[in-house]
This record gives C-alpha cells, structure tokens and sequence, in this order.
C-alpha cells in the first residue's frame, strides 16, 4: 500500500500563492532555509513537494538540496499528519521492552512506515523519544491518549476500536439521512 | 614546484595538487574511494588514503594534505595499513558482498583495494549490517542501491559540480543515510539529463544505469 501523496486538486494543500507569502519576508540567503522550512510546516503541517520547490526556487537552491537538509531533521515530516496520530515511543525504556516491535506492529497493520500516513488520510505513524512514561514502556500516544505496556494484540485492539468506531458513525449517518428522507 | 620524498623516493611535485594525486602520478597506489581530482574541498570521508608524514603526529588523510618542499612521506607505514584495513572492513560490513551478481564485479574500487590490503571481501571480525530485502530505489535514468552504496559522495560531487544538475543528495542522516533526489519517494521524478556521469563517478556498484540493467551480459563481456 502506499501512503498518501498530496495532490493538485487536494483541498489539504495550501494554495501556492499563500506559500509565497509566508516565503515573502525572508531574504534569499541559504541560511534562511531551515526557518522558512520550519514556518512552512507550522502552517501546512508537512512539507510538501510543491512547497519544496518554492523554497528552492526562492532561495536558488535545487530542490535535491532542500529535500536533503529536511530529510536529516526528524522535526520534518513529508506525509500529511492523519486524522488519528499514533506515536510510539522508542525511548531508552520502551526501547529495551520492545518499542520497536509495537512500532513494526503498528506498521504492518496500517501498510505504511514511520513518518508516514495512510492513504485515506485517517492514520499517520510517528517514532518519538521519550514521552516521560518510561515505568509505563513500551508507551504508544494515539491521539490523546497514553497507552501503557504496549503489546502486539493492543495495537490491533486499538486499531479494531477505531474501526468499529468509524463503521457505527457511518451506520448513524445512514440511519439519519434515510430517516431524513422518509 | 617542490622537491619531496615519498617511500624514500625523491620526486618533484606541483603544489597546487594533494599528496594523494602527486603519489598516484609517480606510481605509488594509495587506497581511495572519494577523491577526484577536481575537488577543491576533498570531503576525506572514506577514511583511506591515510599516509605519515615526517613531523606530524598522526598519519593524514593524502587527498587533503598539499605537498611542501623537504616534506617526508612514507605510505606503507603498519600504523598506515591498520588505519586502512579498519576502514576497508567497516565499510565491507556495511556493504552487500554479492561480487558474483554485481555489474560492478572486477572494477569495482572496494575490491581492488581489498586485495592490495590483503582484507577479505567478508571481514570476519565485524558482523555484518543487517540487510534482509532489497532497497533499490530507481530514478528514470538509473537505480541505485543504498546497500552497495559506500556514501563517498563522487556521484553527489559530479551531480553538483561538473554537470551542474544538482540532481542528487545525500538524504537522512547516520545509518539511514542515502544518496538520493527530490521525489526519490514519490511519483514526482526530478529533471536530469542522460548524462551518466555519475554512474561512472561510482566506484563500485551502488548506481547503474538502466542500459546496464537491461543488458547484463553485454556489460559483463564489455
């Protein structure tokens, strides 16, 4: 499966002409590439391809550069967050328990790696450091909420309760709206 | 020009060359994977070309080191050859030994320099990185293999600087580090012309172009 990819006629991508206003104030000197990468996905969340090649041109860089000094910060992200964020935490303590396979889990079930997300947008997966749970490791964060002793069939109770969860919205939309009609 | 002495030879030197261009020009074969002569700022990251030189503490980097008159240079030193060795087996440990299946096999740099360093192609000291499934990742022009790849930085080097392109980069950082390009992970494939020159700056066998590809016998007899 692949993850998602903005496109042209996706609403979630700012319109070009908003992104060179944000990239307006800053003078074209190299040294400005990481602030106006970290303005960039402030507002928009991720770092685009099209946002990208703004930069590169704004700042006369070729755009393998800047994907190359983004691609070495963990604070930038290429995907579009999703509608549930899971964070599993690959701290000194839930990495000795194990966060790598709660992580490997979580991955396998949704087809995408870390950093990334889903193609219908509702999961992105994220690694962080530590969350400050460590007597709770391995710790996974979906969403809001902390999840301790994090073990394989949690990941898929987790992901089984947002399905569910989806399918009985969806059944009470379709409820309402045949109620509606009649 | 400079008198120096390399290996107890006396030999006359330009100075605006490296050390390691003015051995190679008299017959002296230093170990190297990231040096071209065209480099003004030679990265020294492949950790190889080491040599002693008389009045210095510890042995240098050859490619960075600019010959001076009366200058002392002994490249076959054990301190020399230790340094080289180590480097040679952390670099095959992280390497995908496949000689037999690969484009690049008999001139491929990591070879040549294995067997001039008696190291063999399969360090047993070192365990190997982990290398399950194939990572090749393919750009219109040519496929490029992260586990082959000795992140030298040749390609990026040509890319940049000869062509002119500015096509690839090295992506990520530590362990995860690549050679890679804008688009590299999406549909959107980067401008660049079929120049070839950095499959040809490649010392071993990490790049190679699609032709290759389609016609291994061909290149294998070539």
């Amino acid at each position: 499966m692949d993850a998602a990819r903005p496109n042209e006629n996706d609403d979630n991508v700012t319109p070009l002409k908003v992104l060179a206003a944000t990239l307006a104030p800053f003078d074209v000197k190299r040294e400005n590439l990481i602030p106006i990468l970290q303005t960039i996905q402030e507002k928009e969340g991720y770092l685009s391809p099209e946002a990208m090649k703004m930069v590169a041109k704004h700042l006369g860089v070729t755009a393998s550069e800047v994907y190359g000094v983004a691609s070495f910060y963990n604070q930038f992200r290429f995907h579009p967050p999703g509608k549930h964020q899971i964070k599993v935490c690959l701290g000194t303590a839930c990495h000795v328990v194990g966060g790598e396979i709660i992580l490997e889990n979580f991955e396998r079930k949704l087809g995408i790696k870390h950093g990334e997300t889903t193609p219908d947008r509702e999961f992105s997966v994220d690694r962080v450091a530590c969350v400050g749970c460590c007597a709770l490791a391995p710790v996974a964060i979906v969403d809001e909420t902390t999840h301790g002793h994090m073990a394989p069939s949690k990941v898929e109770g987790i992901l089984l309760g947002f399905q569910i969860e989806k399918e009985r919205k969806e059944r009470e939309k379709e409820q309402r709206e045949s109620g509606s009609q009649q | 020009m400079v008198k120096l002495t390399i290996d107890g030879k006396e030999v006359q030197a330009d100075e605006g060359k490296s050390l390691l261009e003015v051995c190679t020009d008299n017959g002296i074969f230093i170990p190297s994977l990231c040096f071209l002569k065209e480099m003004t700022n030679p990265p020294a990251s492949c950790r190889l070309c080491f040599v002693e030189v008389e009045g210095l503490p510890k042995p240098v980097p050859s490619c960075r080191q600019s010959p001076a008159e009366g200058m002392v240079v002994r490249t076959d030193t054990e301190l020399v050859r230790r340094l080289q060795r180590s480097a040679l087996q952390l670099l095959l440990s992280a390497h995908h030994v496949d000689c037999r299946n690969c484009h690049a096999n008999k001139r491929c740099a990591l070879q040549n320099i294995a067997k001039f360093l008696g190291v063999g192609l399969k360090p047993k000291r070192l365990e190997p990185l982990a290398m399950e499934f194939p990572q090749e990742r393919e750009h219109p022009n040519f496929i490029y293999d992260p586990y082959k790849c000795v992140l030298c930085g040749r390609c990026i080097f040509v890319c940049r600087k000869r062509t002119g392109y500015g096509v690839l980069t090295f992506a990520r950082r530590g362990i995860d580090t690549v050679v890679s390009w804008f688009g590299a992970d999406g549909p959107d494939s980067p401008p660049c012309d079929r120049c070839g020159e950095c499959v040809n700056a490649c010392p071993v066998g990490a790049l190679k172009s699609k032709e290759t590809v389609q016609a291994p016998m061909e290149a294998a007899g070539a």
